[in-house]
């Protein structure tokens, strides 16, 4: 049992969704980036069965502006996952959303050597097979 | 209520190896280690009480009685300890406040990381040490398989490049800097006969130009995965004072963890250490600027800028300023560092990477560390470090 499968043609690695974070997975699949809201602590990520800060259960869907920044990243050079390796040179960031949680994505759409922290960015969305790959690609100041 | 410190009476510590000929079992392993105990300190096999291991391969479930049986012990005081680099100084406090409770009087801390003979269905471990990209990540459920892993947020090495990239930005401290750190060990490991680079020193060009391989980080600022193995026998300071060497009292011990991603950390540049090292200094009741000696974990350059800092050696965000302008050597430094040669220096042995740190204390406090023994060394600060800087434990030993 997985949390990720290989695309068969790019072989690059696909999250397996599961009950509680398949709604996120559907959103992304319908080009939105949804978060679960807590009506105490307001938005949190990675999606969960609770909230992380008061474990309340009463936390609901909704859509967030897309919009953050680079909190910090790194381009990794020679793909740290095998199955990632033909597509080395790429950029990793922790995106902080406006929102405020951070998010892990790829910088798209931009040279590699632009990527820097406090970079604006926005959401974006790449469909490959049956799934849809969150990214990030940069934005006007 | 304050309780008597327990004490590191004795250690032992192989050689790391890219390349692992000598293949054992778990508890084989455990069993040298724990022989090798008995005979650095004198004690008797029938005084073990208590073990501290961090699993064994042969028998995933019911490690403790597994290990336990295997070497006869009868134990009153039995942990396994997951906390990745950090697991041997979570080891080590975990026996000593066993000790301190009275729960045990000899506790042995076991820390083997070598590949078992190869099994005749192939597969196995390999002789050649090669980290799972995924780090078990990757398990149905895992939130990093569903959101980090498909970014490419795997192995170690770009969770801590994310930290560099972070701290560069903020405090304005260069790639140059960095390197000094990876300079400086390789400088102690040549005193260091066991290091994997021993006969190997590089400068700050020699990481400059290295290969770049999840940017900022070098190839040279990173360290190297090997197999090794390591232990320390941990009793009461009563005990301790009846074996050959100086006991190393256990005076003060903190812990803390706060994630498992760096995604996730609360304050990607305020580490788990500043609170593991406060409750450890203030435990000892010890003071910063007496330390004679400092263990600080080494899987990355960054690891060790951050750490000074958060251990609260130098202000916050001067880290990189203390590693330029501080003398971190072995011999005539005003501040020696990892005078092993730390991992990076020395190479990762497993679990027994994290140890290095500790048993050089142990050593430089015994008066046991050869020709980079310190002129004086009655006060020791060592840590570890876990995960993507997320699992720390702080140490402090003090010479009986």
């Amino acid at each position: 049992m997985s949390s990720i499968r290989f695309d068969s043609e790019s072989g690059r690695p696909l999250p397996i969704p599961n009950p509680t974070t398949q709604a996120f997975f559907d959103a992304a699949r319908a080009h939105r980036l949804d978060l679960q809201r807590c009506p105490r602590d307001g938005f949190f990520f990675y999606p969960r069965s609770r909230c992380p800060r008061c474990l309340g259960d009463d936390w609901e869907w909704e859509s967030v502006s897309g919009r953050g920044e680079v909190h910090a990243f790194t381009i990794d050079r020679v793909g740290h996952d095998p199955a990632l390796r033909s597509q080395a040179p790429f950029a990793i960031a922790i995106v902080e959303l406006e929102e405020g949680p951070r998010v892990t994505a790829n910088v798209v759409g931009c040279a590699i050597e632009d990527v820097h922290v406090g970079q604006p960015l926005e959401v974006c969305f790449e469909d490959v097979d049956e799934h849809t790959l969150v990214h990030f690609r940069p934005r006007a100041e | 209520m304050k309780l008597a410190p327990a004490a590191i009476a004795g250690i032992t510590e192989w050689k790391p190896e890219r390349v692992w000929t000598r293949p054992m079992f778990g508890m084989e392993a455990m069993a040298q280690l724990a022989g090798e105990l008995l005979d650095d300190t004198g004690i008797e096999k029938d005084e073990v009480d208590g073990l501290v291991i961090g699993g064994a391969m042969e028998s995933p479930m019911f490690a403790p009685s597994a290990v336990a049986e295997y070497l006869s012990v009868r134990s009153n005081f039995n942990e396994v300890v997951d906390l990745g680099g950090a697991t041997s100084a979570g080891m080590i406090w975990r026996a000593a406040a066993a000790v301190q409770l009275g729960l045990s009087e000899v506790v042995l801390v076991l820390c083997p990381s070598v590949p078992p003979p190869p099994p005749p269905d192939g597969g196995g471990m390999g002789s050649k040490m090669v980290m799972p990209a995924y780090l078990g990540g990757d398990s149905w459920g895992s939130p990093q398989g569903q959101f980090e892993i498909p970014a490419g947020l795997v192995a170690a090495t770009p969770s801590f490049a994310m930290v560099a990239s972070r701290y560069m930005a903020t405090y304005g401290t260069s790639e140059e800097t960095l390197a000094k750190v990876a300079v400086q060990a390789r400088y102690n490991a040549q005193a260091n006969p066991d290091a994997m680079f021993f006969g190997k020193p590089i400068d700050v060009q020699d990481v400059m130009d290295s290969r770049r391989v999840a940017d900022p980080l070098k190839l040279l600022e990173i360290v190297m995965p090997c197999y090794g193995g390591g232990g320390v026998l941990v009793t009461t300071r009563e005990r301790a004072l009846r074996t050959p060497h100086r006991p190393a009292l256990v005076t003060g011990y903190g812990e803390r963890l706060t994630h498992k991603s760096i995604t996730y950390a609360p304050e990607v540049l305020d580490t788990p250490i500043r609170v593991a090292a406060e409750k450890a200094f203030d435990m000892a009741g010890a003071e910063r600027s007496a330390i004679d000696y400092a263990g600080i974990y080494d899987c990355y350059t960054i690891t060790v800028v951050v750490t000074i800092e958060d251990a609260g050696f130098c202000p916050k965000g001067q880290g990189g300023a203390f590693v330029d302008e501080r003398d971190l050597r072995h011999d005539g430094g005003d501040w020696p560092l990892n005078t092993h040669g730390g991992q990076l220096g020395m190479g990762q042995g497993g679990a027994a990477g994290g140890l290095s740190h500790i048993t050089e204390a142990v050593r430089q406090i015994q008066g046991r560390a050869g020709q980079r023994q310190l002129p004086k060394c009655d006060l020791a600060y060592a840590n570890g470090t876990g995960g993507m800087m997320a699992e720390q434990v702080a140490l402090i030993l003090e010479g009986a």
